[in-house]
């Protein structure tokens, strides 16, 4: 079927909010991963923070940015009129 | 109508594990009454044994169908938030359970790249795979390459790398399976291993994916109720604070202090030095192998003759016996023998590795590799994750695409859970063996170090190098799966709690075996027979043929297991480096980009899986090769080079082959919206 210039529109707002959500997710891991040793000398209630966030804290980033999409994306199919009937 | 009914179904399940539950914490305190009433270790760690097997089996025969949507994807109908449960018993396996905290205590920091990984793949797994993937509605992984790359020969490929994947994860699990069943009920591993096996038949078998999701679910309640006991315990001993989670960070402080003190410690180091002068005398005989040998063997030989003609008792005849038959037959076997002893002593003569350090290393340049190393296994961990066929399939289960999206969450939370707390655990049990067993006489240690000392020499021993009477930090050797089996005991809980933990471990390796073992035998049955070989094949035969063919497969993976190939941490790498470098590239671009191909994603895949596979096998010591590595890339982090690979491949041969013809696009639009009115429909019955 043709789709029309709103369902494009859903299409791309999704591809977008994927896009921020993944860089998220990359600075989180790769970026703070990367730069692990400076960051050891930061205390954090007695963990060096690069110890904090690869033990704890990207988790919990993690479960968030889950959380917001599956939320985020609800909205989204019903605005669009995209969610599934039943 | 359907929504309710729905709504209805939710509330029973809630009820149903809710009741569940409670009847579980009532079985391990009545348990731990007959304990205190003089109930042996050993019935109790059978009757933990055959309770949660034959609670599976229960389950599973409960669960039985011939249905093929509720065989296959248990009908559609779970819950988000059972279906994250079950995903989180199905991802979490014996190596997350019961080594992941070892590995953790031994590697510090480092260790923490497994934290990581298997948790941030998540995050791919719900904005770029399971949506998509729930809404194209089939059966398969391989289901999605057949129908977007249009053919049989995408599917089969898929199809290759699924078994493959699987088939390598499945014996690491029902290796871990028959470790826990020998363990604890002191039955021999072949027989363990097969004990096991029957509880995961019992239950697949019968009722396919309905039946394993069910016992997932309960399987996942059982492993971390066993998980969190111990832990919050020891917390509540070191700390006051029954949230370990929350407060090791000054644990953790008090670790690292203690590492300076230990490494500044003048008899500590002496200790460090009789195990380097050790290394260096391996080193020599190493050296000279064939003159060394002789010599060993001989001065063995010799012992025992002393013995025999002198009036010692039996026993030190019988171990300088023994000692004399263990020699290695040949020269490899002795020149593995001593590489291994040689790199043991050299890691007892270093200072402890500061836990707390990010890349530790003795210069910048191997500060650099060991970071670079960090990032490339966070970065294969990941994306293995969100490409494990048995993980993926877990979300064409859902009742709709927005609970898909919902159960991504459930399932990474319910990860989370055992996930933040492994490391807390390891700093924990890290803190206790430092202050409160090492710098001890030898006479006043822990009682749970003198059990398990007799226990299992291999989990942990004690040896007075030096002669003083006093524990040294180098004369306690550990093994990784001490960390959580001993915990009970350092917290100085009842053995049932030990039970119970052992019961986790073995609910851990079950739910992981189920899963896999069916993603093994659906790629058999439904993509092979049905797709492939005859189409025609009506629903009764295709459940049978399915349900023979993991009879089949399971007892194939048992055998292999039996043989003991390898080491459990190489074989779960591998198959993560597999499954990233043949699946990611071609799932992802299927969904997002309209131009890839069929040989693209054919190209792809075999190229992924290709570089993978060589740089695996031309690296990894177990093959004997050894060449040079890339940029100094471990062969653990394999699929670093074969994802990137497999998107060039799929990329540039899309490119140069016509576009996919109308209809594929079409598909890629439909995947793309949970729902569009007058659209077409993609859903096996």
């Amino acid at each position: 079927m043709e789709l029309s210039a709103k369902h494009r529109e859903y299409w791309r707002r999704n591809l977008a909010l994927t896009g921020v959500l993944l860089a998220i997710w990359f600075v989180v891991t790769f970026v703070l991963g990367y730069f692990a040793i400076p960051l050891a000398e930061v205390n954090f209630f007695g963990w060096p923070l690069s110890f904090y966030m690869a033990a704890q804290g990207s988790l919990i980033i993690y479960v968030l940015i889950i959380w917001f999409y599956a939320r985020r994306m609800g909205k989204l199919d019903q605005e669009y009129d995209v969610a599934e009937g039943d | 109508m359907a929504a309710t009914s729905q709504q209805t179904f939710n509330q029973q399940l809630k009820k149903y594990y809710a009741f569940y539950t409670g009847g579980f914490i009532l079985f391990v305190i009545l348990l731990a009454i007959a304990e205190q009433m003089g109930l042996p270790r050993k019935a109790i760690g059978y009757v933990f044994l055959f309770a949660t097997i034959g609670l599976y089996a229960g389950i599973g025969v409960m669960s039985r169908t011939a249905d093929i949507a509720e065989y296959y994807v248990a009908g559609r109908r779970v819950p988000a938030f059972f279906n994250g449960m079950a995903t989180g018993a199905d991802w979490m396996s014996a190596a997350s359970f019961i080594g992941m905290a070892g590995g953790l205590y031994v590697a510090g920091f480092d260790g923490l790249a497994f934290i990581m990984g298997w948790t941030g793949g998540y995050v791919l797994v719900a904005l770029l795979l399971a949506p998509y993937l729930r809404k194209f509605g089939q059966f398969t992984i391989p289901d999605f390459l057949g129908a977007r790359y249009d053919g049989n020969f995408p599917r089969a490929v898929g199809m290759f790398a699924a078994i493959l994947a699987s088939f390598v994860y499945v014996v690491a699990q029902i290796y871990g399976v028959g470790l826990i069943t020998s363990r604890f009920t002191g039955v021999e591993f072949g027989i363990g291993v097969f004990l096991g096996l029957a509880g995961i038949l019992v239950c697949s078998f019968l009722g396919g994916m309905r039946a394993v999701t069910w016992t997932q679910v309960a399987q996942y309640i059982i492993l971390i109720i066993a998980y969190m006991i111990p832990v919050v315990w020891l917390s509540l001993n070191i700390t006051g604070v029954p949230v370990p989670q929350a407060v090791y960070g000054k644990v953790l402080e008090r670790v690292t202090e203690r590492e300076k003190q230990l490494t500044a410690d003048p008899v500590e180091q002496q200790v460090r030095d009789i195990f380097k002068q050790r290394a260096e005398a391996v080193d020599a005989k190493l050296k000279d192998l064939q003159a060394s040998y002789d010599s060993d063997k001989a001065a063995l030989a010799k012992k025992l003759d002393d013995l025999k003609a002198s009036a010692v008792p039996e026993p030190e005849i019988l171990a300088a016996q023994t000692a004399l038959d263990d020699f290695p037959k040949n020269l490899d076997a002795y020149q593995a023998k001593l590489t291994v002893d040689k790199a043991t002593a050299t890691a007892k003569s270093a200072p402890p590795k500061p836990h707390a350090t990010p890349f530790p290393g003795k210069d910048e340049h191997a500060r650099d590799v060991a970071r670079r190393n960090f990032l490339a296994l966070v970065f294969c961990l990941m994306v293995g994750t969100a490409a494990l066929p048995h993980i993926l399939m877990r979300y064409y289960t859902t009742p709709s695409v927005s609970e898909a999206r919902k159960s991504v969450f459930w399932s990474l939370f319910f990860i989370f859970l055992l996930y933040f707390t492994a490391p807390a655990l390891a700093v924990l049990v890290k803190f206790e063996i430092y202050t409160n067993v090492v710098g001890l006489h030898f006479d006043h240690l822990p009682a749970w170090v003198q059990s398990w000392s007799q226990v299992d020499k291999t989990l942990l021993s004690i040896v007075d190098v030096n002669g003083d009477g006093i524990l040294q930090l180098p004369e306690l050797t550990l093994g990784q799966d001490i960390v959580v089996l001993a915990t009970p005991e350092i917290a100085g809980l009842p053995y049932v709690i030990s039970g119970l933990v052992a019961a986790g471990g073995l609910a851990a390796a079950l739910s992981t075996a189920d899963g896999l073992l069916l993603t093994i035998a659906n790629a058999l049955s439904h993509d092979l027979y049905y797709k492939m070989l005859d189409p025609s094949a009506s629903t009764q035969r295709r459940v049978t043929i399915s349900k023979v063919l993991l009879l089949f497969v399971a007892l194939i993976a048992a055998y292999v297991t039996s043989l003991k190939p390898g080491n459990i941490l190489f074989l779960v790498s591998a198959a993560f480096s597999i499954a990233a470098a043949a699946f990611f590239p071609a799932l992802v671009l299927g969904i997002f980009w309209k131009r890839a191909t069929k040989w693209g994603a054919v190209v792809g895949m075999v190229v992924g899986l290709g570089v993978c596979l060589y740089y695996m096998v031309t690296r990894y010591p177990f093959f004997g090769i050894n060449a040079a590595k890339w940029w100094e890339i471990d062969p653990i982090s394999s699929a670093i080079f074969g994802v990137p690979a497999g998107f060039i491949a799929i990329v540039v041969v899309s490119l140069i082959t016509p576009q996919p013809k109308r209809q594929l696009q079409e598909l890629v639009e439909h995947v793309r919206y949970p729902h569009l009115r007058g659209d077409i429909d993609t859903r096996a019955t």
